[in-house]
């Protein structure tokens, strides 16, 4: 180890010279992280039905489109239903109305779920991060007309919001792209950027104050690097969290919308990447529930496991990044 | 402004908050943190500015680096008046004049490690390639007597008086001419103030710096400054050479002030004879009329509440703000 090379004679003498390795700020809330087992498994089966996602074409035992006339409503194999139908083994969740396989149309759902949590959080979070940032750093006019205009956006019923553009636009050019789903990506992150806006402004107005970012205009450092270097990496934390929690916010109103008829269209033309949805499934498994109720609770039960997995990573990603937030709501 | 010995002019410097209410936002008042003060620093010299908490001196160590601009008056750095200097230019002029932080646990950025907090003022001003910024922290890491290794590692690592010398390692990245200590000191442990503040000296003496040093702690400044002016809610009392200002104060704030200082010396300490002031510190939002003293003031008669007092020379070098001082 090199010894200090300042010559004066009153040479401070370092402890920490004895060395250990160097941990940044993310390093550490990592090594928090993945120490909660909760956390873990989240991240686990978060990964699981990423890697479904993807690799649905390979992994799906079935064409997801695949009608198989006079095997309607079959049960799985498992599985007694009501009805006097005979199971076939090769369809392991049993078939829908069309003869279609349950199970491999429910993995080629995972992938809109996933689309549908991650994309739009990217969307929200850039919008969401933009605004905050002027906001709060700018402040004034600046600040007044966009907290304003986040207000209006806010005080709109989401729902209903959601319903009324998808039924006005489906049969628009955007509608119709992939399926309906941009028109959905747009009209979900049209809402819940406010909440990140608001978010980010809180954190700006906070960190403004602290002496580093008057250090850095005392030494000349530009505005947009303060925003981008300064503020923007210690408001991270409460963003990553916000986003571990935002996804399976958006999977459920995705769920919800394709429950209620407004969400994706299920295609079937085999050419499309978004077959189906695990809400439209759900809305094709409610009229069998009797004969066939895992048409409805296979994809139910994917939601829940997905949303359930986000909600621990994030409560997870709350206490590693936030220790003294740790057991709080 | 002839002057080439005279670093800093401060120039009757008022800096106001403005006291916003309502809806919107009517100014119904200001606190008058810094209410009219002038003074000068000599190239090379320490001044040292005290006075009580909430009195205005770190407002005028911002206002002075136009950290925050001033309301009113004029600041004069080697005959550049800074308050007319705006954007680009004023960035330009932070190459010459720095400061160093009172509370070293919020001045510096938890998210960059050592070697990006004190790189980033070369960078930002174009002064070096990236290796040659890194051989520039080594060698400010060593000036500040810190292992040069330390660069890749966190602030959190590092105890209070360490991140203080990263601190003024940054502040010195630059060269400066002049540098702002606020309070450097008065977060630290008295075990490492004198650490810290020998290293001031030091590097006072290597590179020529001039320092504006802001403290409550009397016999602190009265170790480091050449010369120490004394404020009082927002205005300066009494400015003078540190011998004349300890031995022989004017001023019956200063006088009151310099009573509270212990005596190293049991016998002494006993004989000590102590003014004590009466009553608060008024708000500065609603400062007294005439002289801003005269609400504790021991010796104040009814000329103190008409006139505010003229800041002015009774001996030579020896500058007073009192109506009763001959």
């Amino acid at each position: 180890m090199a010894t200090p090379q300042a010559p004066a004679s009153n040479r401070v003498v370092d402890l920490n010279d004895i060395f250990r390795p160097s941990k940044s700020l993310g390093q550490e809330a990592w090594s928090r992280l993945i120490r909660n087992k909760a956390s873990v498994l989240g991240m686990f089966i978060i990964a699981f039905f990423i890697f479904l996602a993807v690799f649905a074409s390979v992994i799906a035992p079935k064409d997801p489109l695949e009608l198989n006339a006079g095997k309607r409503y079959l049960p799985p194999p498992f599985y007694k239903g009501t009805t006097n139908i005979k199971s076939e083994p090769e369809f392991l969740l049993g078939t829908d109305s069309l003869g279609r396989d349950v199970l491999s149309r429910v993995i080629y759902g995972a992938r809109v779920s996933m689309v549908v949590g991650f994309l739009p959080t990217l969307i929200i979070l850039l919008v969401g991060t933009t605004v905050g940032m002027i906001s709060g750093y700018l402040g004034g006019w600046a600040d007044n007309l966009l907290m304003r205009l986040t207000d209006v956006v806010y005080a709109f019923p989401d729902l209903l919001f959601f319903i009324i553009v998808m039924v006005a636009l489906r049969d628009s050019f955007i509608g119709q792209f992939m399926n309906g789903l941009v028109l959905l990506f747009a009209a979900l992150a049209i809402v819940n950027w406010v909440g990140v806006a608001r978010l980010i402004r809180g954190q700006v107005l906070s960190i403004k104050q602290k002496e580093f970012i008057e250090a850095a205009r005392c030494i000349g450092v530009k505005n947009s690097r303060i925003m981008l270097r300064h503020i923007l990496p210690n408001s991270l934390g409460p963003l990553i969290v916000w986003a571990a929690f935002s996804i399976p916010g958006l999977i459920i109103t995705e769920a919800i919308l394709g429950y209620l008829g407004v969400g994706l269209r299920p295609s079937t033309n085999s050419a499309d990447f978004f077959i189906t949805s695990w809400g439209a499934l759900m809305l094709d498994g409610q009229t069998a529930i009797n004969s066939q109720p895992f048409l409805l609770l296979a994809p139910a039960v994917c939601v829940a496991l997905v949303v359930l997995a986000f909600t621990f990573l994030g409560d997870g990603l709350r206490d590693a990044l936030d220790p003294r937030m740790r057991g709080t709501q | 402004m002839n002057d080439n010995n005279v670093l800093l002019r401060v120039d009757n410097l008022v800096k106001h908050f403005p006291i916003m209410r309502g809806i919107f936002q009517r100014q119904v008042g200001a606190v008058r943190a810094v209410d009219g003060i002038s003074f000068d620093v000599k190239r090379g010299e320490t001044l040292g500015l005290v006075g009580e908490s909430g009195c205005g001196k770190s407002t005028t160590g911002r206002a002075v680096l136009q950290l925050y601009r001033p309301t009113s008056g004029n600041v004069y750095f080697d005959g550049v008046d800074l308050t007319k200097l705006k954007g680009e230019e004023l960035r330009m002029m932070r190459r010459k004049m720095q400061m160093i932080f009172q509370d070293p646990y919020a001045s510096l950025n938890p998210r960059m490690t050592v070697g990006e907090i004190i790189r980033e003022p070369l960078l930002v001003h174009n002064l070096a390639s990236e290796s040659e910024a890194n051989e520039r922290v080594k060698q400010l890491l060593e000036l500040v007597r810190m292992n040069p290794a330390f660069s890749t590692r966190y602030p959190h690592e590092f105890s209070g008086g360490q991140r203080q010398r990263i601190g003024i390692a940054r502040a010195l990245a630059l060269q400066p001419s002049f540098i702002v200590c606020d309070e450097p000191i008065s977060a630290l442990d008295v075990s490492i103030q004198a650490q810290v503040v020998n290293l001031l000296e030091e590097l006072q003496e290597q590179f020529g710096l001039t320092y504006l040093f802001i403290a409550h702690d009397l016999s602190m400044v009265r170790h480091i400054s050449n010369r120490v002016a004394v404020m009082y809610l927002g205005v300066v009392v009494e400015l003078t050479s540190r011998d004349e200002l300890y031995l022989n104060p004017l001023h019956p704030y200063s006088q009151a002030l310099l009573s509270a200082v212990p005596i190293p010396d049991p016998v002494a300490e006993v004989n000590r004879k102590r003014t004590i002031l009466v009553g608060d510190v008024p708000s500065p939002a609603n400062p007294p009329s005439g002289c801003r003293f005269r609400t504790r003031c021991p010796i104040a008669q009814s000329l103190c509440a008409e006139s505010r007092p003229e800041f002015r020379e009774v001996k030579p070098g020896h500058f007073v703000a009192c109506h009763l001082v001959s």
